[in-house]
């Protein structure tokens, strides 16, 4: 916050700067943040809780983020999806039991000439089988 | 091939490192920059004026006669402000671009600053993208370090700031209004116009808020001139334009070429559909823009010729599917993507694409009937124009083309009490699988 000024328009980034650092977004972060930067508590709720990225939940060790963008969506994500959920028991927006993975769609990565994507911690990769993810996600 | 390819924005993606400075100026990069900064900003402002380059972000407005907009000498900071934000279903232009060559865009955003006369310029870019920020901000930091960021400019007494802004994951910003709220810190949702962003943007003040593409094409413009832009592409289309293909085709990727080209050119170029499967309909330029069938393959694919036939060219990302593709299963995926999306702030998207899902679910499980074909329709009718801003209208163009050349097909969904399509046989793994 130092490094951006106090500023009440630095609002998205220091909430990104704190999810960052902390996982998350809970209620003593977020109660911070709108006294430090002097904007009020609804407003910086609002805003953590209209975009899709902030989350005030606590994620797991490692995310899975499979894109269910129209190109994805028809060569396959939802088979994907399906495939985790039976197998880690867990749909969008959760995280399995032993807080190991947490999974999350994207509505369209930008990724559509290689779909279907699934981006694991960060690093996209195209073309994936439910078999790949699988195998994948069994590793972390 | 019947088309020449221009390889103009993409044509150093090949190059080892492409994204770096050493390679970028190498490839003759930044000497647009100088060319630019030997000239008035009004000259610059009227040569892409006259090189006739028009807006990449789906509207096509003229980029010259908007950044003529901007008053001059009236003593407030102006702004520039690149709409990084891509994220139509679709549409993989920008992303692609800043990966390969994000100096081409930094070059281009500097130009255009100096030509508007911002010393601040920020580019929006998608939170999702780390890979793209990651890129980014190390490019402009190079930037930096070589002076071409900063005060002083080449010794030229002018100075710019430019700031990477991340974006937290909302379609909405893609729009120019809630772009400039995001920017501001606000949940990001359309404002009213007027005021324009030319004369109350970002911060209340002048502000020019271009999409990548154009920006990027900017340095070609000022190295090749006016006339060198306009002999590619149409009369009212001049230029060349990245084509994102996906979907159903042999080759996806990012093809470069005249505006004017038609899908029928470009899929003879690229290998045409996946083996064995022919093209049922496609979108022209997203998902917000009206289907096409196979009988719009030789629509010349520039601003006229889409509207012609109850379209438009929108971003050029050409999604192709085949027939084992159920068009009501795609247009579902769609609504509920605009139904998520939606900011919330005008009735008729917020409540219609809420009321889209619904109906759509009933197709898939088969207990629609033909009153809700009407339902849907009747709703778009009532989005279409109504809404506060482009998301909106946007939402309705998959719903009516769809209906309008398929509607055989959503009745087959209640004759036959759920799908005729198998889903596995248009995924990537279909054969494998079966």
């Amino acid at each position: 916050m130092l490094r951006l000024g106090h500023r009440p328009d630095a609002l998205i980034e220091v909430l990104h700067t704190v999810q960052q650092s902390f996982g998350y977004l809970d209620d003593d972060a977020l109660r911070y943040v709108s006294t430090s930067l002097h904007v009020p508590l609804s407003k910086a709720y609002g805003v953590a809780t209209f975009y899709s990225l902030f989350t005030l939940r606590p994620q797991g060790e490692h995310t899975c983020v499979v894109c269910t963008g129209t190109a994805c969506h028809i060569k396959g994500s939802t088979m994907i999806l399906n495939r985790i959920r039976s197998r880690f028991g867990i749909g969008p927006k959760q995280t399995t039991a032993d807080n190991q993975i947490s999974l999350l769609t994207a509505r369209c990565l930008g990724a559509c000439s290689i779909a279907p994507a699934v981006v694991y911690d960060g690093e996209a990769k195209g073309k994936q089988a439910p078999d790949d993810v699988i195998a994948r996600l069994e590793e972390w | 091939m019947s088309f020449n390819l221009t390889p103009v924005l993409t044509a150093q993606w090949g190059l080892d490192q492409s994204w770096t400075l050493g390679a970028y100026e190498r490839a003759d990069g930044y000497q647009a920059l100088r060319q630019a900064l030997d000239m008035e900003p009004d000259a610059l402002i009227q040569l892409v004026k006259d090189s006739g380059l028009r807006g990449r972000g789906g509207a096509g407005f003229p980029t010259g006669m908007k950044w003529g907009f901007i008053p001059q000498g009236d003593g407030k900071p102006h702004y520039l402000v690149v709409n990084a934000d891509e994220s139509e279903p679709g549409t993989c232009k920008d992303i692609p671009m800043m990966m390969a060559s994000p100096h081409t865009l930094i070059e281009g955003v500097i130009i255009a600053a100096y030509a508007i006369r911002a010393n601040h310029a920020f580019i929006y870019v998608r939170g999702e993208v780390l890979h793209v920020i990651r890129r980014l901000l190390n490019a402009v930091a190079e930037a930096r370090a070589a002076g071409y960021v900063g005060r002083n400019i080449l010794g030229k007494s002018f100075d710019l700031e430019l700031t990477v802004h991340i974006g937290a994951g909302a379609y909405i910003c893609g729009e120019e209004t809630a772009l400039l709220e995001s920017l501001e810190g606000f949940r990001g949702q359309p404002r009213l116009r007027p005021p324009f962003p030319a004369v109350e943007g970002l911060y209340a003040c002048p502000t020019v808020i271009n999409n990548v593409e154009t920006i990027s094409s900017v340095p070609a413009i000022v190295r090749g001139g006016a006339q060198w832009f306009r002999s590619m592409g149409t009369e009212k289309s001049p230029g060349f334009k990245i084509f994102s293909l996906s979907g159903h085709v042999a080759r996806p990727g990012q093809y470069e070429a005249p505006l004017g080209i038609t899908l029928r050119e470009l899929l003879d170029a690229t290998g045409g559909m996946r083996e064995g499967h022919e093209l049922k309909f496609w979108t022209p330029g997203g998902s917000s823009t009206p289907l096409f069938t196979a009988e719009h393959l030789d629509v010349p694919l520039d601003f006229e010729g889409p509207p012609q036939h109850g379209s438009m060219l929108g971003t050029t990302a050409l999604q192709l599917f085949d027939e084992t593709t159920c068009v009501v299963r795609a247009v579902k995926r769609w609504s509920e993507f605009y139904a998520h999306e939606s900011c919330g702030k005008c009735t008729p998207c917020r409540e219609g694409t809420f009321w889209y899902v619904q109906i759509y679910e009933r197709l898939e499980n088969g207990t629609a009937t033909e009153e809700d074909i009407e339902t849907l329709l009747d709703l778009s009718d009532n989005i279409l124009g109504r809404a506060f801003c482009a998301l909106g209208d946007g939402a309705t163009s998959p719903v009516t083309s769809s209906i309008q050349f398929f509607r055989d097909e959503y009745v087959a969904h209640f004759e036959q009490g759920g799908c005729p399509f198998d889903p596995v046989a248009s995924t990537v793994f279909a054969g494998a699988s079966a």
